[in-house]
């Protein structure tokens, strides 16, 4: 039970797929505009990759390995289509406002990365769990990309029931006259990635002079 | 004229990968020299134009016709995974240099979001043969351009005096923010 944990904990914190690894950031910089689309991008990625990661874990005896990545790429475009067709019946206003990122879930570096090299490798239930912490991972990153950006941005905070367009769930407003809207436009989306990374790589170097110092005593 | 707009709007207001962020991947990954970034823009001008003349006559003419439409992702990620498979066998023989110097990132062009993206969004505006050509030729020649300059600096970025907690990824994601500004301000040009 415990390695269970440990895989999904691996997902969201140390291997987490944008933060660290920095895989699907197309998607992820494109629609972290508002937390209501982080959150229904983040349910559709970890959806097919909960998908795609069972169906290859069940069949990695079957497929041939000269073959494997078209393989792989069928499975998850075939999930793909799936959750595009569940997203178009019961989220029309997220189907609508995150357009062509839900297809291209299918070209997404996570999805494909993780079939090859855990996927295709571990069992069943390994893999669930994998798929799990991972989707977790992006999730989480894409509320803090979004949740800054959507708060400098245009000065609050909001969050819609994404399967009924018309129910908001709550909406803050803080300072709405002196938001900078530099952070809702693409820029934004480099900028605030690129300090959240280099916010996190000051931790690291910080706690390796730590070790340092400690060695030296 | 008409299409001259087109490719103006593509190529270079609605930059593919500076305002509609495909492609950040090879973006980041590649685009450590110049000259590899140069040859991975020109395989991905192939791809992307040959991939939207295939799956715009895949689409018309095939799935339409017998009313599959729901399978179009599915075709079209193998007509591009074929494609870069193609691609790199004719590099394989013709240039060994080339294909040796791209290494890993050719079969990487599969999962180029750039490819796919070109291909879908050729069938949801609406375009005809013509157009989606001139758009994948654009969108691409974009991608060509963003990257080589991307590529030249980040080899400045290399010599010059960054904070250590922005070296790397950091710097490089906020020298593309600084871009995408900078094409922000063509907007108003079409």
């Amino acid at each position: 039970m415990k390695d269970k944990l440990n895989i999904i904990k691996n997902g969201i914190i140390k291997e987490n797929p944008i933060f660290i690894m920095l895989l699907g950031l197309c998607s992820a910089l494109a629609i972290s505009t508002s937390l209501t689309n982080a959150v229904g991008m983040g349910m559709a990625v970890t959806f097919v990759l909960i998908m795609s990661n069972v169906i290859i874990s069940t069949i990695r005896h079957l497929i041939p390995d000269e073959i494997r990545i078209p393989v792989f790429i069928v499975i998850i475009a075939t999930a793909v289509k799936c959750v595009q067709f569940l997203m178009n019946a019961y989220t029309p206003a997220l189907y609508t406002s995150l357009g062509v990122f839900i297809p291209l879930i299918v070209v997404n570096c996570i999805i494909l990365g993780r079939a090859e090299s855990f996927a295709s490798k571990n069992s069943v239930i390994d893999s669930l769990c994998d798929a799990i912490g991972m989707g977790l991972g992006y999730t989480l990153a894409l509320l803090i990309i979004s949740a800054i950006r959507e708060l400098i941005g245009t000065g609050g905070l909001s969050f819609v029931n994404p399967f009924n367009a018309t129910q908001t769930i709550f909406r803050f407003s803080f300072f709405k006259s002196c938001a900078i809207s530099l952070l809702t436009q693409p820029s934004g989306a480099f900028i605030t990635l690129g300090c959240i990374l280099a916010y996190l790589q000051h931790r690291r170097l910080k706690k390796v002079i730590e070790i340092q110092k400690g060695e030296r005593k | 004229m008409k299409l001259f707009e087109l490719f103006i709007s593509l190529a270079f207001v609605n930059n593919v990968v500076l305002s509609k962020f495909y492609a950040i991947c090879p973006l980041m990954g590649v685009s450590k020299k110049p000259k590899n970034a140069l040859n991975m823009g020109l395989a991905v001008i192939f791809v992307i134009v040959i991939a939207s003349i295939v799956t715009w006559l895949l689409y018309y003419y095939v799935l339409v016709p017998l009313d599959i439409i729901y399978m179009d992702l599915i075709t079209f990620i193998l007509v591009i995974a074929s494609l870069v498979q193609f691609l790199e066998m004719l590099l394989k023989k013709t240039s060994p240099e080339v294909y040796k110097a791209m290494g890993v990132y050719l079969p990487l062009i599969t999962t180029n979001c750039a490819v796919l993206g070109v291909a879908l969004d050729n069938i949801t505006a609406g375009y005809n043969l013509i157009e989606a050509i001139v758009a994948g030729f654009a969108v691409s020649f974009g991608f060509l351009a963003v990257i080589y300059i991307f590529a030249l600096i980040r080899e400045r970025l290399d010599y010059s005096d960054v904070p250590e907690a922005f070296r790397g990824a950091p710097i490089a994601l906020i020298s593309a923010g600084i871009m995408a500004c900078a094409i922000c301000g063509l907007a108003g040009l079409i």
